[in-house]
């Protein structure tokens, strides 16, 4: 066998020292930058970590890519929904008149939103594509209120770091950072296509993600709660719950 | 010096530490990108071109397998349980693992040299006489000699190349321009493809190429013995000698 020389032994110590050290201190400076998304524990957690913080680090406020006119998909694909609650039923016979969207949490002022308050804010409308985690994928034009608009109005905190958005069907939710949150495209959806949404599409309202996949536009919103911490709130398809243990972050 | 090595043929080994490393690593990772590729696309095994594509749109073309979705039309009266949850973590984890060592490899591989010395074609090599003579030699199954078991001749050389400067690269990319937040960053990335479900057929098509490379790659280490290529690649010490007893 070779020996180990004293000085080697020693310059490895070192070597070896800082880089755990180096590792803390990347991984302190990653959390104060939130490169470190929810599930980054776990024996998935690194490849989650590299994925939200390469993509955040790349383009924390890119645009997801829109469409001219002449590409919007002539038949949207309407994915299978659950049979939907008698809850949704009563506001769906009523034309969806008495349909709420609350928004609580870190605000300053918590407020319920009907669907014609929401139409009273600045209008978007975006050609952007839908794209599933199974493959497939749609083009639509998607119009409503930009999230970040109704998020100011309400006072939002500078503490907030998550938002977690809640369907009328039960056991639906899912949460994104505040980057996204803010982002210009995430759009409370009440129109697509030059109509209003159709339920099978989410309607009355929807929250669009574009820069994510769509299991995080959750179709039926009624809630959404600012917060800085999401413990417990993940997402309905989170790997502690025993449905499908889909990861958090879906911008791959 | 252990006795291995001072009674061996060569004291350098048949693979340097750095290639033995990064070559169990990728094998790792090619494994579970494989198994978790191929438990994603059962949620979907239909392909298209260009932008968009669905159940509802026309298929470039099908694969004739059950799918883990009762919205994707297959004709089996039968849906596939979901793992689409854990494939992805993994796929994705396993891809994070591949770009990293491969990162590694490529650079140590210029620096160290390995490039130059072990895959680029030699001066020699670089002749249609050299490619027929190798070529000759594979369609009359003759058995590797003495060069050959020191050096890869200029086949293997090439194939090495494409797969490690083409085929990976371009499985990377193509897999990328399917993630919605790099095309957010990065357009071009998804543009210059076609679109996205393009890169999607683009994806399958690679991946299928690197499947096809695996399994000539594993029936050459049976065929020309199996023991002693996976001595060299686990230990580094080459069996040359031995092999022809």
């Amino acid at each position: 066998m070779r020996e180990i020389s004293r000085r080697k032994f020693v310059t490895g110590a070192i070597a070896a020292t800082a880089g755990v050290s180096g590792l803390a201190v990347t991984a302190k400076l990653a959390k104060y930058y939130g490169l470190v998304p929810p599930d980054s524990g776990g024996i998935y957690g690194p490849g989650e970590t590299l994925t939200y913080a390469a993509q955040r680090l790349l383009g924390r406020h890119s645009l997801a890519r829109e469409f001219p006119r002449s590409m919007i998909s002539k038949v949207p694909f309407a994915n299978a929904i659950a049979p939907l609650n008698d809850e949704f039923k009563r506001f769906q016979n009523d034309g969806f008149g008495d349909w709420r969207l609350s928004v609580d949490g870190m605000v300053a002022g918590p407020t319920s939103f009907s669907l014609s308050d929401l139409r009273s804010f600045p209008v978007r409308s975006q050609i952007t594509e839908v794209v599933c985690e199974e493959g497939w994928s749609y083009v639509a034009e998607w119009i409503g209120t930009p999230l970040h608009e109704v998020l100011k109005t309400c006072g939002i905190s500078p503490k907030a770091r998550y938002l977690v958005y809640f369907s009328i069907e039960p056991d639906w939710w899912e949460s994104i950072d505040i980057a996204d949150a803010l982002h210009p495209q995430t759009l409370l959806t009440w129109a697509m296509n030059d109509g209003d949404l159709p339920v099978s599409f989410g309607g009355p309202l929807r929250l669009r993600v574009p820069r994510q996949l769509g299991y995080k536009s959750v179709k039926f919103l009624t809630r959404v709660v600012v917060t800085d911490s999401i413990k417990g709130y993940v997402s309905a398809l989170d790997p502690r719950s025993p449905n499908y243990g889909y990861s958090w972050y879906a911008g791959i | 010096m252990s006795r291995a090595f001072s009674h061996g043929i060569q004291k350098s080994p048949r693979h340097s530490l750095l290639v033995r490393v990064t070559h169990w690593i990728t094998v790792l990772a090619f494994v579970a990108l494989l198994v978790t590729g191929i438990e994603i696309l059962i949620s979907h095994p239909r392909f298209y071109w260009g932008e968009v594509g669905n159940s509802g749109t026309p298929a470039l073309f099908k694969i004739p397998i059950p799918s883990s979705r009762s919205t994707v039309p297959t004709g089996y009266g039968y849906v596939l349980p979901d793992q689409n949850g854990w494939s992805r973590y993994l796929h994705f984890q396993a891809a994070w693992a591949l770009v990293l060592t491969g990162f590694v490899y490529v650079i140590f591989g210029f620096w160290t040299r390995h490039f130059r010395r072990n895959l680029f074609p030699g001066r020699a090599d670089r002749t249609w006489l050299a490619f027929r003579i190798v070529i000759a030699k594979h369609l009359r199954l003759a058995p590797p000699d003495e060069a050959d078991s020191r050096a890869y001749n200029v086949l293997q050389r090439l194939t090495y190349l494409l797969v490690i400067f083409v085929l990976v690269p371009f499985v990377i990319w193509t897999g990328l321009a399917m993630s919605p937040g790099f095309n957010a960053a990065v357009p071009w990335a998804v543009e210059a493809l076609g679109g996205r479900q393009s890169a999607r057929t683009l994806h399958f098509f690679v991946s299928v190429f690197l499947v096809l490379f695996m399994f000539v790659h594993v029936a050459m280490v049976f065929l020309t013995g199996f023991a002693n290529r996976m001595r060299e690649m686990i230990t580094g010490v080459t069996g040359a000698s031995q092999e022809r007893t």
